[in-house]
C-alpha cells in the first residue's frame, strides 16, 4: 500500500444529511462560537452541534438564543470580539435576521451562515424553494448554493477561508435546498481534523474586542462625508460600502483560488469554483439552475440529446458576488440559454434569469434567454417540466419570440374544482 | 471620597449640556474601569461615542442595532468565555428606556434568562429623547411627549420588577442625582457573577423640559418625592439604599406635585393624574415596606 | 477607478479611536461660564480636600478635584449644575468668550 492509498484509506467516509454535513463542517472548521435558533428544516443542524458540544468533540461556546434576530446579533458580536462563527437558518429565520445582515457585511464579520433553504409565507410552508436565499441577494454576503451533501461539508470550509481572508472579510452564506438535502443522506468523505487545519487557520481578526489594550468604537454613526482631524481622516459612509462592493467584486479572485487549493488538496472540485458545467463542451442549448433545480435538470441531458439537441448544463455555484466575467465568458457563441427558477422576483420575474440577463447585457450574438418557474413552496420540480420548458423555449428561440410573460411548471390550476 | 480619579469619558462630547445620562455614564465607566466592553444600540449614547473614526470614550464599544443589545452582550460574552478571557473582561450593554422596555426586551429576557455573565444598565430618560422625544412605554403617565401631545394615559412599565421575575443576581435601581450611590452600586455589580440590571432614571432638560442647571435638582426630586426609591435586590434580598431610606416614612416624603410641576412635560397633567402618582407611590412603599419585614 | 491600487482593502469597519474634544470645543456652545468665587469656595477656605460637589455632579468632566477646583472652559457647556449644586454658592454663570 502506498502512502497515497494508505491517507485515502484514512479518510472517513460516513452517510449524512445535508444537516449533519453543515454540523460535521463547523466541527472540523472548528468554530469557536455558534449563535442559533431552531426551525425547520435547519434544525437538525443546532442539534447536531449540541451533541459535539456535549461530547467534548467541539469545544465551542453554543448559545441557544431566543429568535434569529438575536442569533445574528450575537453572531455579529462574537465575530467583532475575534472568535470564529457560524450558524444556520432557514426562510422566516433568515428574514428576521434580515437587520444584521448588511450590519455583518458593513462591519466586515466573517461569519458563515448555512442555509437549509425553505419558502417564505405567507401561507406556512416548511418546503422548499430559493425564495429566502435571493431576498438577501443585495445586502453584501458572498452567496453559495450547493447541490449535494459533499458540496456543503466542503463549501464550509472554503467559505470560512474566503470570509476571513484579509483581502475579503465579507460573510458568507452558504445554502442547500431544504429537505432535498438538509433532510437526504449521501455518503460523505470527512477529512482529516490536521488537513482541514492545515488549509484553515485560525483567524486573525481585523476587529478583535477582547484585545482590550486596543481601545475601539465598532461601527459608530458614520457621516456622508470623511472627517479630518489633527488624529487623523476617518472614511465616510460612502467610502466604507465603496469598500464593501469593490471586495465583493474582487474576491470572486479569492474564491477561485481558495476552490482551487481546496481543490488540490482534497481532490474535490466544482466547476471552475462558481458554477459547475455538464456536457457543455459541444452544446450550443444550456439549461442554467441552480441547487436542486440543477440536479433534476441532470437527469434530462442524455434524454434530450437522443433528441438530438445539443444541450449542457450550467449549475450556478456561487450566486453573490454573481460571477459575471466568466458567466459572459462561458455563454459567448451559446444559441439558447433556458433558465429554471425556483424562486420569483415579484412583480419582474425568475431571480436567476433577470441576473443572467443582466450579466450578458452586450454581449454580440447574445443567446436566446427564456426563463421558467418551478417548484415553489417544495412543488416536485419533474423531469417532464424540464423536457417540456427546452421544447417550448427552442421553438419560440426558433421563430424569434420573446415573451414577457413568466410561465410556470407544475402548476395543478386543471385539477381545482372551483375553477371550472 | 474613594471615587478613582481617572474619567473615561473625554471632555468635548455631542450631549446636551446638563445632561444626566453623562453623569450616569460617567461614574459608571469609574466604577468599571478599563477591562470593559461595552455594547450600546441606537440611543443618546450612540451620539456621545461619537462619529466614524474618533470616539469620546476611553473603553472598547461594539455600536449595535436597536433590537439587539442583550444578545450583542452574549455574543461578546461568549466570544471571551471561548477564549478564557471571561473572568478578566467585564462586558456591559448601556441601553436606553426605548432600547430597554421596548425593542430590546426580548434580547434582554433572553440575555437574563441563559444567565449570561454580564452589566446590563438602563438610563431611563422616560422617552426616545435622541429621536425627538417620542413616547416609550417607560414615559411616565401624563407626560407630554410628541407622539402624546395629550399627555401619557398609562404609568410607566416596571422593569426592574420584570427584570427581578428572571431570577437574576442583582437588581438595582439608580438616579444620576445620586452619582455616589450609583457608582458603590456598580462597583458592587462588577464582582457579581450572572445578570445585572441597573435601571438608572436620567433626568433629561430638553426632554422634561426644564432649565439644565436643574438636573440635579429635578432628579432628586424624583427620589425624595418617594416616586423613584433606591434599591438594590441581592439574589432576591431586598436592600434600601442609604438615600431612600428615610422616605419610608412617608411624612419625610416631598409631594409629588413638586416634581411634577417643576417639569413642562407635566404643564398640563390633570388632578385626576397627580391622584394616580400618590396612589401609586403610597402603594409602591407599602410593598418596600412588606418585602423588607418579610425577608 | 482606484480598484488596481487596493485601497479598499485599507478600509473595513467604521472603527473609532478615542479623542478629546471629539464634537470639538464644546466651550463655544455657550457664552455663560461658571467662575468659581475662592473666597467662598470650601476646599480653598479650609484647605482641605473637601466637598467637591462642582465636581461630582459635573455632566463633563471638566472640573478638577484639586484645590482651588479648576474648570476646563475650553469644554465647558455652561449647563449651570455646579452653581446650583455648590452649598457655599461660590460659583456664579459670568460672560466669557472663549476662543
Amino acid at each position: 500500500m502506498t502512502a497515497a492509498e494508505s491517507t485515502e484509506k484514512k479518510k472517513k467516509v460516513k452517510i449524512l444529511t445535508g444537516n449533519h454535513a453543515a454540523a460535521y463542517a463547523f466541527r472540523h472548521a472548528r468554530v469557536g462560537v455558534v449563535s442559533a435558533y431552531p426551525i425547520t428544516p435547519q434544525s437538525p443542524v443546532v442539534e447536531k452541534i449540541s451533541e459535539f458540544i456535549r461530547d467534548g468533540k467541539l469545544k465551542a461556546n453554543f448559545l441557544l438564543v431566543e429568535s434569529e434576530h438575536s442569533a445574528a446579533a450575537a453572531c455579529c458580536a462574537a465575530s467583532a470580539t475575534g472568535s470564529r462563527v457560524g450558524t444556520a437558518t432557514s426562510a422566516h429565520g433568515l428574514m428576521l435576521m434580515y437587520e444584521m445582515l448588511p450590519w455583518a457585511s458593513g462591519t466586515r464579520l466573517p461569519i458563515v451562515i448555512n442555509l437549509a433553504t425553505r419558502s417564505c409565507g405567507a401561507p406556512w410552508s416548511v418546503w422548499d424553494d430559493h425564495s429566502d436565499f435571493i431576498t438577501v441577494r443585495d445586502v453584501g454576503w458572498i452567496q453559495f448554493m450547493c447541490e449535494d451533501n459533499q458540496e456543503i461539508y466542503d463549501t464550509n470550509f472554503q467559505a470560512f477561508k474566503i470570509a476571513e481572508d484579509p483581502r475579503v472579510f465579507i460573510p458568507v452564506i452558504v445554502a442547500y435546498d431544504g429537505y432535498i438535502l438538509s433532510h437526504t443522506m449521501m455518503p460523505i468523505k470527512l477529512e482529516k481534523q490536521e488537513d482541514i487545519d492545515d488549509f484553515l487557520p485560525p483567524i486573525n481578526h481585523h476587529i478583535n474586542l477582547s484585545n482590550i489594550s486596543e481601545v475601539k468604537g465598532v461601527g459608530p454613526v458614520t457621516t456622508p462625508n470623511i472627517i479630518k482631524r489633527a488624529e487623523g481622516t476617518a472614511p465616510g459612509y460612502y467610502e466604507f460600502r465603496y469598500s464593501l462592493q469593490k471586495a465583493l467584486e474582487n474576491s470572486i479572485d479569492i474564491i477561485k483560488e481558495v476552490h482551487d487549493e481546496f481543490a488540490k488538496k482534497f481532490g474535490r472540485s466544482y466547476g471552475n469554483g462558481f458554477f459547475k458545467t455538464i456536457k457543455t463542451e459541444d452544446a450550443d442549448t444550456i439549461i442554467f439552475a441552480m441547487g436542486s433545480v440543477s440536479a433534476q435538470a441532470r437527469t434530462v441531458i442524455d434524454k434530450l440529446r437522443v433528441e438530438g439537441i445539443k444541450i449542457g448544463l450550467v449549475s450556478l455555484r456561487l450566486f453573490r458576488p454573481f460571477p459575471i466575467k466568466y458567466l459572459r465568458e462561458f455563454f459567448k457563441g451559446k444559441k439558447n440559454i433556458i433558465v429554471f427558477d425556483r424562486d420569483i422576483g415579484y412583480g419582474y420575474e425568475g431571480v436567476l434569469c433577470y441576473e443572467l440577463k443582466a450579466a450578458l447585457y452586450g454581449l454580440k450574438d447574445a443567446p436566446f434567454i427564456k426563463g421558467y418557474i418551478v417548484g415553489l413552496g417544495g412543488r416536485d420540480v419533474k423531469s417532464e417540466h424540464i423536457i417540456q420548458g427546452v421544447h417550448k423555449a427552442l421553438e419560440e428561440s426558433e421563430k424569434g419570440e420573446i415573451s414577457y410573460k413568466t410561465e410556470f411548471y407544475g402548476l395543478d390550476l386543471d385539477k381545482l374544482d372551483f375553477l371550472d | 471620597m474613594d471615587i478613582v480619579e481617572e474619567e473615561f469619558i473625554n471632555p468635548g462630547t455631542r450631549m446636551c449640556a446638563g445632561c444626566a445620562m453623562q453623569l450616569i455614564y460617567r461614574f459608571a465607566l469609574k466604577a468599571l474601569g478599563p477591562n470593559t466592553i461595552l455594547t450600546v444600540p441606537a440611543s443618546c449614547l450612540t451620539v456621545l461615542h461619537g462619529m466614524q473614526g474618533f470616539c469620546s470614550t476611553k473603553v472598547s464599544v461594539l455600536h449595535t442595532p436597536f433590537a439587539t443589545t442583550g444578545a450583542a452582550a452574549s455574543g461578546i460574552v461568549a466570544s471571551l468565555e471561548e477564549k478564557g478571557l471571561a473572568d478578566n473582561i467585564c462586558v456591559v450593554a448601556f441601553a436606553g428606556d426605548g432600547g430597554t422596555s421596548d425593542i430590546g426586551i426580548q434580547a434582554l429576557s433572553g440575555a437574563a434568562e441563559r444567565g449570561t455573565n454580564f452589566i446590563y444598565a438602563c438610563y431611563d430618560n422616560e422617552a426616545y429623547m435622541n429621536t425627538g422625544v417620542q413616547r416609550s412605554s417607560s414615559t411616565p403617565l401624563g407626560a407630554f411627549t410628541a407622539t402624546t401631545p395629550g399627555g401619557k394615559i398609562r404609568p410607566k412599565k416596571n422593569m426592574p420588577r420584570i427584570l427581578e421575575a428572571h431570577g437574576i443576581p442583582y437588581v438595582a435601581t439608580a438616579n444620576g442625582s445620586y452619582p455616589i450611590d450609583l457608582y458603590d452600586k456598580f462597583k458592587r455589580a462588577r464582582d457579581i457573577k450572572g445578570t445585572r440590571y441597573f435601571h438608572i432614571l436620567s433626568a433629561c432638560p430638553p426632554g422634561w423640559r426644564f432649565d439644565p442647571k436643574d438636573t440635579i435638582y429635578i432628579g432628586r426630586l424624583a427620589t425624595e418625592t418617594g416616586f423613584w426609591p433606591l434599591y438594590e435586590i441581592i439574589n432576591g434580598k431586598f436592600v434600601l439604599s442609604q438615600p431612600s431610606k428615610k422616605f419610608l416614612d412617608p411624612a419625610k416624603r416631598k409631594d409629588i406635585e413638586q416634581y411634577l410641576s417643576a417639569q413642562k412635560r407635566f404643564s398640563n397633567i390633570s388632578k385626576q393624574d397627580i391622584e394616580s402618582y400618590r396612589n401609586y407611590i403610597r402603594d409602591q412603599w407599602n410593598e418596600i415596606k412588606r418585602r423588607l419585614e418579610n425577608q | 477607478m482606484t480598484d488596481s491600487k487596493k485601497d479598499y482593502q485599507k478600509i473595513l469597519a467604521s472603527v473609532q479611536k478615542p479623542v478629546i474634544g471629539e464634537a470639538g470645543k464644546t466651550g463655544t456652545w455657550s457664552i455663560l461660564k461658571p467662575i468659581i468665587n475662592l473666597e467662598k469656595c470650601i476646599p480653598v477656605k479650609s484647605g482641605k480636600p473637601s466637598c467637591y460637589n462642582c465636581w461630582l455632579y459635573c455632566p463633563e468632566a471638566v472640573i478638577t478635584r484639586t484645590i482651588p477646583p479648576q474648570i476646563d472652559l475650553d469644554y465647558c457647556k455652561g449647563c449651570g449644575i455646579c452653581v446650583e449644586e455648590c452649598p457655599a454658592k461660590a460659583i456664579s454663570m459670568e460672560v466669557v468668550k472663549t476662543e
